[in-house]
């Protein structure tokens, strides 16, 4: 009884969850069928790591806007940062036997025996945003995303370039990602090898705010307290920044001119407080990369080559470039 | 009446009100075994371990040691000295790496501070754990509060997004009204599957914290709402007589439970319910309206908790606002020598508790532990203080040497293992 009902209500409560994000997806299956050939339609299942920040909720929305268009049937799981969620949900793809999994890890290990499981079952894999650390490249087929380090070698190469004139000791707080996390990893080591070249930039603390504004803002409130000194904060995406722009406020300071922000990502917040002139410069992570993930399911399921990595198109942006930017801001 | 010697932590009557747990729960034991109850803790000596225990020990302990070493060991002996110490020695260890670690100064019309910033931090998990105290105290447990952290957030930055005018403070009220009101809705539903349905609690509360954070979800449509009203931000992350605002809420909370708890019977009950739920009813104690009325206290705390999470950066997060907290408030409580068993509770324990949590989390910051070691860090320093509230493992490690046989806690030892 008791059991029954629990499973009862959680599946009421799974219901209810999925209805919420699944209204695009619905309409999209209905228009594949509606074709006329139900056989070809191709079924996608994807695993959003979660909600993280704006920023994921732009990539989800542009992945399932374009499954839409692209008139691929969408299976959207969230993860809520678990990877044990998201092995769960790619296990069930499987089961359901969709023509193509995408998902973009939580972390970077531990994904062997599931992909496996995928390529057992003869389901081509996607990664995308987030690449995993296995040896066997066979497991996927491709990865989609951005080049972390190479966010983090033009967070890196801003700062040398704002500071060349200087000699003075430059202390650098960083705002890390999730632990163990791609973006975390790649993110620090781009910017560390850039500014490494140089004994005067140090980074004098580095702590984990877990991608959200509200640990931002709390391990920036510390940093501020034990280190008095701080001239530059580096955080792994707007959201840290945006918390840490708040605890800097709360200590008499300005942020962007006592302490120079540098962030990952711009969503519309982070540009707008890059235009407030609250934060100095802003390497953009786009999460727009839907249409190209639709492109490459659809090759990949008609058997074709892809190459085994595509890198999204990325800019940067300074506070000028900001305020041209800001209006025209789809995320 | 201080707490006496080598009496356990976790048993006997909260030392601050003395007395007034221990009798009155031997009477309803003893009414609930004239009656009707022969298999329960209820036959005489074990139910009243709580008075015996307190009332034997401390003659005897004042009789073998005589003056000042009585009253060291008695410091020693109280349930909140290793948790005290603890958290001393994390301040230290904070001075020690961060010298103005302890200075609090004025800054833009307020107190600004690394102490103010555990205080400020903390009060939400304060929140969270009284209330889970209580719950506690009744022999249960709600899980779904970290849940009803992120919905209540997500309700009321919904509601305050959707204000033609954010400052509105009328606008501000309704949807911290709203917010609570669903809060306590929730706390009522744990309420009735655990009293009315007879669920067990980590089951019945296990179904809101999964369901719970699909809600959360659902209110926010899976994104971040941000908002930009200073009359909300005011909860969690403004001041008010220099002092932050959720302060201010936490304190208020505490009075009022400490009031509602200590200086009326309703702690007492509570303890009964917890006690020997059985025995309570057949006593005359209403021991369901009671269960049901500390669930929803519980997740009405969860429920002010969530806005100041959300309140603090101004936006609500449906995903990961008051993720884990759950944890953090049992480990507050039991720090605070709390048993899961129910039966006893101390809320001075549990604020200790939960600024011991805080402060260690703040202390992994400002010290600079890197973040792939913090949570191994974070298991070290709770392992010990659950070691030192372990009192088989003080007497082990502390007392092998001079313990006299009258005031062996070892006697006692065999009676503690019953709940009282």
């Amino acid at each position: 009884m008791l059991k029954k009902m629990s499973v009862l209500l959680l599946t009421g409560a799974v219901a209810m969850t999925m209805a919420g994000c699944g209204g695009g997806g619905n309409d999209s299956a209905t228009t594949g069928s509606g074709g006329g050939s139900g056989d070809n339609t191709i079924t996608m299942g994807f695993s959003q790591v979660g909600a993280e920040s704006g920023w994921r909720t732009a990539n989800t929305k542009s992945v399932q806007d374009s499954a839409k268009t692209a008139g691929i049937e969408l299976k959207f799981s969230d993860a809520q940062q678990k990877q044990e969620n998201q092995i769960k949900a790619i296990r069930s793809y499987i089961q359901q036997k969709v023509d193509v999994i995408a998902f973009s890890p939580v972390v970077e290990s531990g994904w062997d025996t599931v992909l496996k499981e995928a390529q057992n079952a003869k389901i081509p894999v996607i990664l995308t945003d987030r690449a995993v650390d296995s040896k066997d490249t066979s497991l996927y087929k491709t990865f989609l995303g951005s080049d972390f380090v190479e966010e983090g070698k033009k967070a890196g190469q801003w700062l040398v370039e704002e500071y060349k004139d200087s000699t003075d000791t430059v202390n650098i707080v960083e705002l890390q990602g999730t632990t163990g996390s791609a973006p975390a990893n790649d993110r620090k080591a781009g910017f560390a090898e850039v500014i490494g070249s140089d004994p005067k930039f140090k980074i004098i603390a580095s702590q984990t705010g877990d991608f959200t504004r509200a640990k931002g803002k709390e391990v920036m409130e510390a940093f501020l307290k034990s280190n008095p000194d701080i001239d530059v904060l580096y955080a792994h995406n707007d959201d840290m920044g945006l918390g840490a722009i708040e605890a800097i406020e709360g200590a008499g300071k300005v942020p962007g001119k006592d302490i120079k922000i540098i962030t990952v990502d711009a969503v519309k917040d982070g540009m707008q407080a890059l235009a407030d002139g609250k934060i100095n410069f802003i390497v953009e992570c786009s999460p727009l990369l839907g249409p190209q993930l639709m492109d490459l399911a659809k090759k990949v399921v008609a058997g074709e080559q892809v190459p085994a990595r595509v890198v999204t198109e990325e800019t940067t942006f300074t506070q000028e470039q900001a305020k041209e930017a800001l209006p025209t801001r789809q995320y | 009446m201080t707490a006496p010697t080598g009496r356990p932590p976790m048993t006997g009557a909260d030392p601050a009100e003395p007395g007034t747990g221990a009798d009155p729960s031997v009477t309803v034991a003893r009414s609930g075994s004239s009656e009707a109850a022969p298999e329960t803790a209820a036959t005489d000596p074990a139910a009243a371990t709580g008075t015996t225990d307190t009332a034997a020990a401390p003659t005897a302990t004042a009789a073998a040691r005589p003056g000042r070493k009585a009253g060291l060991t008695a410091v020693i002996g109280h349930r909140l000295f290793w948790p005290g110490v603890v958290l001393a020695l994390l301040l230290l260890a904070n001075v020690l790496f961060t010298p103005g670690f302890l200075s609090i100064q004025m800054k833009d019309g307020h107190l600004y501070g690394s102490l103010v910033d555990i205080a400020r931090f903390g009060a939400p998990l304060i929140l969270v754990a009284v209330g889970m105290t209580l719950v506690i105290a009744t022999g249960g447990i709600d899980l779904s509060v970290g849940s009803v952290v992120a919905i209540s957030g997500a309700l009321s930055c919904l509601w305050i997004s959707g204000l033609g005018d954010q400052q509105d403070v009328g606008g501000v009220l309704v949807a911290v009204g709203l917010a609570l009101g669903l809060s306590l809705v929730l706390g009522l539903w744990n309420g009735f599957l655990v009293a009315g349905f007879g669920i067990q609690p980590i089951i019945a509360t296990l179904i809101l914290m999964v369901a719970g954070r699909g809600l959360a979800q659902l209110i926010t449509d899976g994104q971040i709402i941000t908002i930009n009203s200073s009359p909300y931000k005011l909860i969690g992350g403004g001041y008010w007589l220099t002092l932050p605002f959720g302060i201010i809420v936490v304190a208020a909370v505490l009075a009022i439970t400490a009031f509602l708890t200590r200086r009326l019977a309703l702690g007492l009950l509570i303890e009964s319910v917890g006690g020997n739920a059985t025995a309570s009813r057949l006593a005359g104690i209403r021991s369901r309206g009671l269960i049901i009325t500390v669930y929803a206290f519980c997740a009405l705390c969860a429920g002010i908790a969530g806005l100041m999470i959300s309140s603090n950066v101004s936006s609500a997060d449906g995903n990961n606002a008051g993720l884990w907290i759950e944890l953090d408030a049992i480990l507050a409580v039991v720090i605070g020598g709390t048993s899961l068993v129910g039966g006893r509770f101390s809320l001075g324990g549990t604020v200790l508790g939960a600024l011991v949590i805080q402060t260690l989390t703040t202390t992994i910051y400002s010290v600079g532990i890197p973040p792939e070691t913090t949570l191994l860090f974070k298991a070290l320093v709770v392992t010990v203080v659950c070691l030192l509230q372990s009192p088989a493992f003080r007497e082990k490690v502390f007392h092998r040497r001079g313990r006299r046989p009258g005031a062996s806690p070892t006697s006692a030892d065999p009676k503690v293992k019953v709940p009282a």
